[in-house]
């Protein structure tokens, strides 16, 4: 049950991403990104994090990519073109990445034993245990990311705006 | 396999189909009851032909709808096009999966009247209901018109923005309660009948206007119905569309609405509960389940009711005035509350 | 029952997408994009560590959960302004193209 779980939103997830990648028009690859996020949460959900996968959907889901195709609609951005620029990432570009993968499968994949497995059902972590550490431990740094957001509300509307 | 399990899962299969079929026979009814009411307010009958007090128009309504031909412009953008309406339909049918219609009264281990409870419930509702809003952005842009696009740009920033005072509006019931599970919500609500609902007895009754006004904006119902003004935009974000497309809009439209009925009922006026407390209760759990479910349909009616009225009453805001309203005037009131909610459980709570 | 092996290695696979992507893409809303994906690839580490940690020391830990959290806040904290950069850049330019807008001065 996990595993087919698992596999379905994996393969999802990563659809999504290699969607992101070869679609030329933006709005194409924000919708693939918004399948990659919702996949997420059900990821999340599998792991036990049931609140985050909620704020998974509700932040970036339901906010952030509607503020994406928001501006891809506005501004009416078209289809993107091939330059040079892009002939010279793709030569620097998948090689790197493919290298930073490989990298990264083989540490995790070498320590499988050691990371174990995980159950359904297990270490599930309630909103009421986020908020406990939350609230208690980290209450300074909760409230300097409230500060963060006034200042970033500030600051988009200070740059979004029309100049007189 | 497990016949737990497959109890489970066929038992909560039928469950879902039950509540579909509900929730869409309700969303035509819906829609009859809006030309009926704003007939009588307009001083006209509304439909009155099809059947006895025209109560088989939304049936004619659906066959029309079906047969009629399904166009397809030249100019959209195919795959968005006819994913629009999907998303927006499929979002507001969803989000009815984690409401509680009636009494926990478990059968075989499985809740009859609650698809799935859920622990997060409120947030799941709001995370639903914030996809949503793709259906009518994507169908502004791909239908490649400008009234459209207009429309689905108002509609974009029109959600985000009332989307904030919606959710604060919600903290002070959350605060009461300190639990997102709307069983929970509705459990604390339900000692002294009318006096213990979080409109009344919580003091919540300024959320609740916030959570009435933002939520009517949120489903672009008016006074909020900028998006498809039709004096401006034709039709707005549905110019293009026809059919039985047009009429997935049209379902998503009146079943958001459902749910909007649905939430208001669970958070401030007590869910199932009965205004009179446990005078009159008692009984088999026949008696019980029928009275809760019962309670639930007419505190959902009524502010379908509400919705209706409204429509019937107000002019629709100018675009500039909307956004105003929402940051200026919803949002700091929305804060306010949160403060003096908490303010006010904090003096009850002992001092250690 | 899934080796959290499995959910790193994912985690990798997306990052390694976004990276990609990031170096590629050529409109400056999809360069951004892939930013978000390289976030989101990172909450996922972020989540199966904290579950890692959770099973290791037999009581929940929450720390890596939290960490998501700060991690999302501040995602759209950087949404909100990015896209309003981007509005303003589109104002002065009216290009999206990042090989067009190489330049400091307007």
């Amino acid at each position: 049950m996990h595993l087919a779980l698992f596999i379905i939103f994996a393969g999802l997830c990563v659809a999504g991403a290699l969607n992101l990648l070869l679609q030329r028009h933006p709005i194409n690859s924000a919708l693939s990104l918004i399948v990659v996020m919702s996949s997420l949460s059900v990821l999340y959900l599998l792991l036990g994090a049931e609140f985050l996968a909620a704020a998974q959907v509700i932040v970036y889901s339901g906010a952030i990519m509607v503020l994406f195709t928001f501006v891809i609609m506005l501004l009416n951005a078209g289809r993107e073109e091939r330059t040079h620029g892009s002939k010279l990432a793709y030569i620097a570009g998948f090689p790197g990445a493919a290298a930073l993968l490989g990298l990264l499968a083989y540490i995790f994949l070498s320590q499988r034993t050691t990371f174990g497995n995980a159950r359904l059902g297990e270490y599930l972590a309630t909103t009421g245990d986020l908020s406990r550490v939350l609230f208690r431990d980290l209450l300074l740094p909760f409230e300097v990311t409230s500060v963060l957001i006034l200042i970033a509300i500030l600051g988009a509307v200070a740059l979004a705006r029309k100049e007189h | 396999m497990d016949t737990r399990l497959l109890a489970f899962l066929l038992i909560s299969l039928v469950k879902v189909i039950v509540v579909v079929v509900i929730l869409l026979m309700a969303v035509a009814y819906t829609v009859l009851l809006e030309r009926k009411l704003v007939g009588r307010i307009q001083n006209r009958w509304g439909p009155s032909r099809v059947g006895p007090f025209g109560l088989l128009q939304p049936l004619v309504d659906g066959a029309k709808l079906f047969l009629k031909e399904d166009l397809m412009p030249e100019a959209v953008y195919r795959p968005l096009y006819i994913l629009a309406p999907i998303i927006a339909l499929g979002c507001a049918l969803m989000s009815i999966a984690v409401v509680p219609f009636g009494a926990n009264i478990p059968w075989k281990g499985v809740d009859l009247f609650q698809i799935s409870d859920v622990n997060i419930g409120l947030l799941v509702l709001l995370g639903i209901t914030s996809i949503g809003v793709y259906g009518i952005a994507l169908s502004g842009w791909s239908s490649n018109n400008k009234y459209s696009l207009l429309g689905a740009l108002r509609a974009s920033a029109q959600v985000i923005s009332y989307e904030l005072a919606l959710g604060l509006s919600l903290i002070g019931v959350v605060l009461r309660t300190g639990s997102l599970r709307l069983r929970d919500i509705v459990d604390i609500q339900a000692t002294h009948g009318l006096l213990s609902w979080n409109f009344f007895g919580g003091f919540q009754f300024v959320a609740f206007f916030i959570y009435l006004m933002a939520a009517y904006a949120e489903t672009n119902r008016s006074p909020f119905d900028l998006p498809e003004a039709e004096s401006e935009l034709t039709a707005g974000y549905h110019t293009e569309y026809s059919s039985m497309k047009f009429a997935m809009f049209f379902m998503a439209e009146y079943g958001n609405m459902i749910t909007v009925g649905c939430v208001a009922t669970l958070l401030f006026f007590g869910g199932w509960t009965s205004p009179f407390g446990h005078f009159g209760q008692g009984g088999g759990p026949v008696s019980t389940a029928f009275l809760s479910i019962f309670w639930f349909v007419i505190k959902v009616f009524f502010f379908l009711f509400l919705y209706i009225w409204v429509r019937g009453t107000l002019p629709r805001f100018r675009y500039d005035q909307l956004m105003g309203f929402g940051w200026k005037f919803l949002v700091p009131v929305a804060i306010a509350n949160i403060v003096a909610t908490s303010f006010c459980i904090g003096l009850r709570l002992p001092v250690h | 029952m899934v080796p959290i092996a499995y959910y790193l290695v994912l985690s990798a696979i997306l990052f390694s997408i976004g990276v990609a992507a990031f170096l590629i893409k050529r409109n400056i809303i999809t360069v951004f994009m892939s930013i978000e994906l390289m976030l989101n690839a990172v909450n996922l580490t972020f989540v199966a560590f904290s579950r890692q940690w959770s099973q290791a020391t037999g009581h929940l830990q929450v720390s890596g959960q939290l960490f998501v959290f700060f991690v999302m806040v501040v995602a759209a904290a950087e949404a909100a302004v990015g896209l309003a950069i981007i509005i303003a850049v589109f104002r002065a330019r009216n290009t999206l193209n990042v090989d067009q807008i190489d330049l400091m001065k307007l």
